[in-house]
């Protein structure tokens, strides 16, 4: 049996589907980080099946919008002093910016770097955004 | 309401209020041209042009030489400062020092916007890809309230190409804020309107909406007839067009059992989806569209660059 230690201070991101910590572990920037950082991969879990968890010790300041997109069973749980003092459900954000490019190959975005595209999240989809210049929906994909 | 400095990137820019605003004014000035022929002296109309056009450009050209006005610009993005690599923000932000009003098409969906976050003057989308082209909009809208006296009660038959027709979206999204319009879209299953902008219409407005492949079925019933150019470039299958595109020809005998103030729109160029005999047809105004349109234009104009109120 594997055994890490719980961190005192940080954020532990659970519930990540399997094979998805590593990606998110990059897309964060968490190699970058100057702290702890512990990536788990294929932890055994009752929910589901195997999981991946990420604990982050002495750092409470990320962005964590983009774990929506990616996946949204990860739950987010805030330590302080040993103690979870807040868990979060990741959502989809409703806005978006600089975090994915619009696929339609027609559009401005795709040609012009002075157009960043801003996406809403489409009320007619729960998983694809509009781009704020063509209006076509692209859907996020890890 | 004051739609002065104000952009038309999108119809939705727009509220129904400032829409109807713009149409009245077109159709005032289309019935009393004269009292309007001084009305931009002095201002300048800059044409960006990246992409070929002819109606849309001579018209905007034709709106602002009526109100007294002039026009500089480029029709051919590779005689200009584009061909060297310049951007749009660049590009802009030069000739809003030599123009008052610019209107911009570009093959590129969403370019009229970015050139509208780097401009001090109005900037009006004259059509970007298959996205929107809002003043053809206002083209068909002053076109509908002229015959028919409202923009309202109508049931509207789209018939043609509804996926990358921009002046299909447009209308579509337009018309469905006005009172009681429902919609027939008439096209082959390749060329189908974009699921997500069905939805939103639906979903924003509520509005009645069915989609078929057969024109014949539905033409006793409709108010307006917009068609549209099947385009062969469009299909991966040679033998499906041959197959589809005469079926969306539109033939005078097949006019027999349309309501007698049916109105015939088009966006115009046609090839051949309506047949010339149409042309003599009462119910045929896409000629008159393409006219009333420069009223449309010179009303905008007029409105965003506050020469009028």
């Amino acid at each position: 049996m594997l055994n890490v230690t719980s961190i005192e201070r940080g954020i532990v991101i659970d519930h990540i589907s399997s094979g998805k910590g590593l990606k998110i572990f990059q897309k964060l920037n968490l190699d970058k980080l100057d702290a702890p950082v512990v990536l788990l991969m294929n932890v055994s879990s009752k929910v589901l099946g195997k999981k991946d968890i990420i604990k982050i010790q002495d750092y409470i300041d990320l962005d964590l919008r983009i774990l929506g997109l990616i996946d949204p069973n990860i739950t987010i749980n805030i330590i302080e002093n040993d103690q979870i003092v807040e868990k979060k459900n990741v959502e989809l954000p409703v806005r978006v910016k600089g975090l994915f490019e619009c696929k339609n190959p027609r559009c401005i975005t795709s040609i012009d770097s002075y157009a960043e595209s801003e996406f809403t999240l489409s009320p007619c989809s729960k998983t694809k955004y509009k781009c704020s210049y063509c209006e076509e929906l692209t859907e996020y994909k890890l | 309401m004051n739609l002065t400095g104000r952009h038309l990137i999108d119809p939705n820019d727009f509220t129904i209020e400032e829409l109807q605003r713009v149409i009245d004014l077109g159709l005032e000035i289309y019935r009393n041209p004269s009292n309007y022929a001084s009305l931009c002296k002095g201002k300048i109309l800059g044409t960006l042009f990246y992409e070929p056009s002819t109606r849309t450009r001579l018209s905007f050209e034709s709106a602002m030489l009526r109100m007294g006005g002039s026009v500089l610009g480029f029709s051919d993005s590779s005689t200009s400062s584009v061909s060297k690599g310049e951007t749009i923000a660049d590009t802009i932000r030069v000739l809003d020092g030599y123009a008052d009003v610019l209107v911009m098409r570009h093959p590129r969906e969403g370019a009229p916007k970015l050139a509208s976050e780097f401009s001090s003057v109005p900037v009006v989308n004259g059509g970007d890809g298959g996205h929107q082209h809002p003043t053809q909009t206002l083209a068909d809208l002053i076109t509908i309230k002229n015959y028919r006296g409202e923009i309202a009660n109508l049931k509207v038959a789209f018939c043609g190409d509804l996926l990358f027709g921009r002046t299909v979206h447009s209308l579509l999204k337009t018309l469905s804020r006005f009172p009681n319009v429902s919609f027939v879209l008439i096209s082959p299953e390749q060329l189908k309107i974009p699921s997500h902008l069905r939805d939103e219409i639906i979903l924003n407005n509520n509005v009645e909406i069915i989609e078929t492949q057969s024109l014949e079925d539905h033409i006793s019933d409709i108010d307006i007839l917009y068609m549209t150019r099947i385009q062969r470039e469009r299909f991966f299958n040679e033998e499906e067009y041959i197959k589809l595109k005469d079926s969306y020809i539109l033939y005078r005998e097949k006019l027999t059992k349309a309501k007698d103030d049916l109105l015939i729109l088009h966006p115009l160029p046609r090839v051949n989806e309506i047949n010339r005999d149409v042309d003599a047809d009462s119910r045929a105004k896409y000629f008159e569209q393409a006219k009333l349109g420069v009223y449309a234009r010179m009303a905008l104009m007029a409105l965003i660059l506050g020469v009028i109120e």
